[in-house]
């Protein structure tokens, strides 16, 4: 693999000239790979020559000052820039060796194998049935309503919602506490099965409590899935990722271990960044 | 901290001060836009609410089986059934003799009174042969009396009526022959020379085929044009922006203008017959179409994109999103605009002018390619007619005209609720 990239380095970005990412970004066994990936929005760049390896079942957290292209990176994985106007992507991407970015890659897809979940809960104003059962229905998932109903129920449970809401299930989903929301927004994203889970900062609007159960839960949901969470909280990451991907200015400084990130720093902006001098 | 405090308090009262002033400027400003429109409709349903009745006169009439048999509708078009109505007219005031004043006697029916023993015949043809009571329609000055429009203390010479006219009405009221009764007529007859035999039905047909040809056609093609322009369309393209630009010039195009456009393309190139609703109905959905894709725009502008997010995130196409999440939350600011737009539609009476929908026309239309007028031209039209019964009508036809509004902002606000129902 890592021939691979030193081939590919032969035409480098002039901008990232003198910029080296700290640490080993290749995996061994990667489910993601991302080389030499630029974002531009218009004719601002908004990340510059990412390097970087997802693996299999792991979470690995992507922390960074605000601003620096934590979710423009994100939104790279599942091709959701591709909505945004103006956005260009870049580099070359693979999920599973395969280009996400090419052509015969239907983006509809692509976010079914990789499922997102947003900063605020965005729940359908539908039912709380509705809600998880809309993603296996569109893709033809449930051959009946008693398949349909199964997929349902694994997924609030996976969610850890189950308990909660199985008795009314036909309520309104918007009725749920915020937590409760962002649960039900975790299980609608693994109803479809998909193999990677991106979060983008999915606890910033919610209470501490919730907070913990939705980190169980990731920490849970990491021997089915692939998760990459976006978090402005440097003990959050801590907790429930085995990687630490550490961006500054839309460039990836640091990977590597959090455990190694998080009590011996080798970049002096990581440094500056996780003993809170700036951020 | 205390000279803070100190500050804050003395600007306090000036503060709340200038609130309640603003908030009585408030009120004041929605007393008088509603004491306006209290006056208005108070106006019109004063003048006009009379026309909803008529007054009808019960005559004895004596179905003549010589004159009447057989009777099938081809033989009573050519019996004298005018001369049966003159005759019991007669026979109720056996001492008229003279000329002038038999003829004043025949004018205290309407000329729609032999159709109206017409149509009682074709229904009872076994009382051929039997003297029975009709209850036919007044004369136009008979009706006028019977609703006091008519002084009989003025001077004879200033009054409509003469003295030995008001006698006769006296007798028959005293007789309980002369009554006060539900104008079905008005609201079942076209336009009529004779005020007391105008009705607006023709009109109503009218404005209901255009407002279903608009509604059907603009609001599909609207919504259409929207959801492409919002969801599909490129940004930042020179085509899709000058579209923008037209379809925001259309919306403040004066109406006669697409009334020309009606006429020179409905009418002139694909030969449509004029004076139809189906041509008034593509004239108006011109006019409604800008109106309508504008509202429709601002509608899915203002569904938030984090439901669009959240469908695109676990693999829904742009057109699944649109369609099974994005279209309902936008429904009722869409079905707003439409009834603006519609609303706009209905009270619109220059483009109608110029595609020909001011013909005078007596028999309801049975479709949409058949002649018919609309109610705002009715009431254009009879506002320049001078007798007074037209006066009274004018303003019935508005009261129709504004209630066909009010049921139909009615159901707009009856599905909008429905479909808000947004859990
Ligand atoms: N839709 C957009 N259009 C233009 N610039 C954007 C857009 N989204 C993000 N950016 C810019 O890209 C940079 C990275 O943004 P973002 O990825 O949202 O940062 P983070 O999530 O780390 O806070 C920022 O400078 C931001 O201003
Ligand atoms: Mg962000």
């Amino acid at each position: 693999m890592s021939t691979v990239i030193t081939e590919r380095h032969t035409t480098p970005d002039p901008e990232s000239d003198g910029h080296r990412t700290v640490g080993d970004y290749t995996l061994a066994e990667p489910r993601i790979t991302c080389r030499h990936v630029n974002v531009f929005y218009g004719d601002k760049q908004a990340l510059f020559d990412i390097n970087l390896d997802i693996g299999q079942r792991e979470v690995i957290a992507l922390i960074g000052p605000s601003g620096c292209g934590k979710s423009t990176f994100l939104r790279c994985l599942n091709r959701m820039n591709d909505i945004i106007e103006g956005c260009r992507v870049e580099g070359d991407i693979r999920l599973d060796d395969q280009d996400i970015y090419a052509k015969e890659m239907d983006p509809v897809l692509l976010r079914a194998r990789v499922g997102m979940v947003f900063q605020k809960p965005n729940p359908f104003p539908k039912s709380i049935y509705d809600n998880v059962a809309y993603g296996p229905r569109i893709h033809g998932l449930a051959g009946n309503r008693t398949e349909l109903d199964e997929i349902v129920e694994t997924s609030l449970k996976r969610a850890g919602l189950w308990k909660e809401v199985k008795d009314r299930l036909d309520h309104p989903a918007t009725g749920l506490s915020g937590g409760q929301q962002q649960r039900l927004c975790i299980a609608r994203t693994i109803a479809v099965n998909p193999e990677v889970v991106l979060m983008d900062e999915p606890c910033s609007a919610l209470d501490p409590i919730a907070t913990a159960t939705i980190e169980q839960l990731i920490d849970e949901l990491r021997s089915r899935y692939t998760i990459v969470i976006v978090t402005h909280s440097m003990q959050q990451a801590a907790r429930v990722s085995q990687r630490t991907a550490y961006f500054h200015m839309g460039r990836l400084i640091e990977v590597g271990k959090t455990t190694e990130i998080f009590t011996n720093p080798r970049h002096p902006l990581t440094e500056d960044y996780i003993t809170g001098r700036f951020g | 901290m205390n000279k803070t405090l100190e500050t804050v308090c003395s600007g306090l009262a000036r503060r709340r001060r200038r609130e309640i002033r603003f908030r009585w400027y408030g009120r004041i400003a929605i007393f008088v836009s509603l004491a306006f429109l209290a006056l208005l409709i108070t106006s019109i349903v004063a003048r006009g609410y009379k026309a909803f009745w008529q007054t009808e006169i019960a005559i004895d009439v004596f179905l003549d089986p010589e004159e009447l048999t057989p009777p099938t509708p081809e033989h009573l078009a050519r019996a004298d059934l005018a001369g049966l109505i003159k005759r019991s007219l007669r026979q109720m005031f056996p001492e008229v003799h003279d000329r002038r004043r038999k003829r004043a006697l025949y004018r205290l029916v309407s000329s729609a009174a032999p159709y109206q023993l017409r149509d009682y015949v074709l229904a009872h043809p076994d009382r051929i042969g039997q003297t029975v009571r009709l209850w036919v329609l007044a004369g136009a000055d008979v009706d006028l009396y019977k609703k006091g429009y008519i002084d009989p203390e003025m001077p004879a010479s200033e009054r409509r009526l003469k003295d030995y006219q008001i006698a006769w009405l006296r007798k028959l009221e005293s007789e309980g022959r002369l009554v006060l009764r539900f104008n079905r007529w008005f609201l079942l007859n076209g336009d009529s020379r004779e005020p007391e035999q105008a009705g607006i039905q023709v009109a109503f047909r009218g404005s209901l085929y255009m407002m279903l040809v608009t509604f059907a056609l603009s609001f599909p093609l609207g919504i259409a044009a929207a959801i492409y322009l919002e969801e599909f369309a490129p940004r930042n393209n020179v085509w899709v922006d000058l579209i923008e630009i037209n379809i925001n010039n259309l919306a403040a195009v004066p109406s006669i203008v697409f009334g020309l456009l009606g006429l020179a393309v409905f009418i002139g190139w694909f030969g449509l017959p004029r004076s139809t609703p189906l041509v008034g109905g593509l004239t108006l959905t011109l006019m409604t179409l800008p109106t309508v894709i504008i509202a429709s725009r601002a509608a899915l502008k203002a569904v938030p994109p984090s439901i669009r997010y959240a469908a695109l995130g676990i693999g829904a196409s742009r057109v699944q999103t649109v369609f099974h999440h994005v279209l309902p939350l936008a429904m009722p600011g869409m079905l707003t605009g439409a009834i603006i737009g519609m609303a706009r539609a209905l009270g619109e009476t220059a483009p109608l002018l110029m595609i020909g929908m001011v013909a005078f026309i007596v028999d309801p239309p049975q479709s949409l390619l058949d002649p018919a007028t609309a109610l705002p031209v009715q009431i254009y039209l009879w506002a320049d007619s001078p007798e007074r019964g037209f006066v009274e009508r004018t303003s019935a036809a508005i009261i129709v005209l504004l209630l066909f509004l009010g049921i139909m902002n009615l159901a707009a606000i009856l599905l909008r609720k429905r479909l808000e129902r947004r859990w």
